[in-house]
């Protein structure tokens, strides 16, 4: 007898604790997202970067802008917005040729969000920025150079 | 270590709203050194997501490229004034943050 209270006692405080996690936001339903691209931000080089992310050969496209200063004075703190006139643009992405790891940020945009995004980034030195942008099955990009005075990656 | 809150404004105008959002983050890259020359870990975010009313309208990745203290600003259609905008974040540590705010 007393060994089935206190199986239930386990039982019953296991399942209490599960709903406190989830009551304190340690576990969050359906909060799941796609799990981080490692590969991708991980990659060295444009190159390795597209290859990681399965893209072959992106087209250059008027519709893509990418902005951003001509010249940065700190590399540590670079605006960079990056807007598309493509419809059904549903990914956006934002490339720096020369930076260790070239990847800095992708987004994703569901219907409804306007594919306009501004940031930060970090520059280690001057280099080719590029916006990569998805729309359909295609995907296209903008070029756009910003010297950097001062890098923001060493240290 | 406890996370800081971000400040995340957005304003609904004609149909679509704008969020702006500075997230508190020092966004390490793992490449910099202390001064006794030992590398210091990178500590920064990898996912980020913002919402209204529950429902997704920018999920991101980021790299150690994002700047510290990251700056996001981006605008979806919909949105009154009063529904909830949530920004949460997820870094490489596994810390995350949640913060939001009503529309103004």
């Amino acid at each position: 007898m007393n060994n089935q209270r206190r199986s239930v006692l386990k039982t019953g405080s296991g399942a209490a604790l599960l709903s406190m996690l989830a009551a304190a936001g340690l576990i969050k339903p359906g909060m799941a997202l796609a799990e981080w691209n490692k590969a991708a931000f991980d990659a060295k080089s444009m190159a390795d970067t597209l290859k990681a992310l399965g893209i072959s050969q992106p087209a250059d496209s008027k519709d893509v802008q990418i902005t951003g200063p001509d010249i940065a004075e700190n590399g540590a703190v670079v605006p960079v917005g990056v807007t598309s006139a493509i419809p059904g643009t549903t990914m956006m992405a934002i490339l720096i040729d020369k930076n260790p790891n070239a990847l800095a940020a992708s987004f994703t945009l569901p219907e409804g969000t306007e594919a306009n995004v501004q940031t930060r980034v970090k520059m280690g030195q001057t280099s080719n920025v590029y916006a990569l942008v998805k729309a359909g099955d295609k995907y296209y990009t903008a070029t756009k150079e910003i010297k950097v005075t001062l890098g923001g990656c060493g240290g | 270590m406890a996370t800081k809150p971000m400040r995340i404004r957005a304003a609904a105008k004609d149909g679509v709203t704008e969020v702006k959002a500075l997230i508190a983050h020092e966004m390490e890259t793992g490449q910099r050194k202390d001064a006794n020359g030992a590398v210091i870990p990178a500590w920064f975010i990898t996912e980020l997501s913002v919402s209204h009313n529950g429902k997704v309208v920018l999920a991101s990745e980021f790299g150690t490229a994002v700047s510290k203290n990251p700056y996001l600003a981006f605008k979806f259609k919909g949105g009154a004034t009063g529904d909830k905008v949530a920004v949460s974040w997820k870094d490489n540590k596994g810390e995350s943050r949640t913060d939001e705010v009503a529309i103004g």
